[in-house]
């Protein structure tokens, strides 16, 4: 292993992560829900009475943020190597996944470990593990 | 006012997502590539977000009610089981496979092309499977208990 120190940028990451966290707290503290992004966009495609309206709201927040973003400093890059039918496959996984394992790298990832959930410990051990492995496969077998 | 506020976290979320880097998909493999040049960004925002987290969810734990009114909606299930174990490691082929997970993928909509695009379309794909499976196994076993 060597660090990539051209790349590396943990102010920025780490004042990232702060906003989620703050993002987080906000939904915690106010609305009384986990802000977990699968869960949330999942839940609209079995939409129940009266659970539709937070959902197509925080998501519209989601989308939005680039424009907002922009209007502040220039957005950062986004460098996509993965090609149509990879992206393809890649999203099946991640739904099928995510769905199935009841979360993603925000339900699990920031608010499980947030509130030191054993069950989301587990879960975010498993997707950062078969992450590095998927990468490792690709990049250094295959590729 | 709960929309509203939704709207903001959603917003704050996704703000959080593009700063720290998350919604370019190279810096997010750069990550989980331990054997080769390696970019430790994305633990910084993991710890920034667990860092700001762990407060709010400390703050919560007291409280019956959210400040909206709400009651306080914390997943309940403790069960360790294969569905999340598997369920995980499924997830994180397709994240090491492209470099997004639901976030921001979400977040990128506006600013990526056409690719994530593409990648939000198969994740919604992915969960609809999900909803069909889960309906068809609870009909399944609707049918084959046997009736008392």
């Amino acid at each position: 292993m060597t660090i990539d120190w051209s790349n590396f940028t943990p102010w920025s990451s780490l004042a990232g992560g702060i906003l989620i966290g703050l993002a987080t707290a906000v939904f915690l503290l106010f609305n009384g829900r986990i802000a977990g992004i699968s869960g949330i966009v999942g839940g609209l495609l079995r939409p129940a009475k009266g659970d539709v309206a937070w959902r197509i709201a925080f998501v519209l927040g989601l989308l939005s943020a680039p424009v907002v973003y922009s209007l502040v400093t220039p957005l950062p890059q986004v460098r996509v190597e993965a090609g149509s039918t990879l992206l393809v496959v890649a999203g099946l996984l991640v739904g099928i996944g995510t769905r199935y394992g009841s979360g993603c790298t925000s339900g699990h990832g920031v608010c499980g470990l947030s509130r030191r959930s054993p069950r989301s410990l587990v879960a975010t051990a498993a997707f950062m593990l078969a992450g590095f492995a998927t990468v490792f496969v690709v990049r250094h077998l295959v590729g | 006012m709960q929309v509203i506020m939704a709207l903001i976290s959603g917003l704050l979320f996704g703000l959080g997502l593009i700063l720290s880097g998350m919604t370019d998909p190279s810096k997010v493999i750069g990550f989980l590539d331990l054997a080769g040049n390696w970019d430790p960004s994305l633990a910084f925002v993991m710890g920034g977000a667990i860092l700001v987290g762990s407060v709010a969810f400390r703050l919560a734990a007291n409280r019956p009610k959210a400040l909206l009114g709400d009651v306080m909606r914390l997943p309940t299930a403790t069960k360790i089981d294969r569905r999340l174990v598997l369920g995980g490691i499924t997830f994180g082929v397709g994240w090491g496979l492209a470099g997004y997970c639901p976030g921001p993928a979400l977040a990128s909509l506006a600013i990526g092309g056409f690719k994530p695009v593409l990648f939000v379309l198969a994740m919604l794909g992915g969960m609809l499977i999900f909803e069909a499976l889960e309906k068809f196994s609870a009909a399944n076993q609707q049918r084959t208990t046997p009736l008392r």
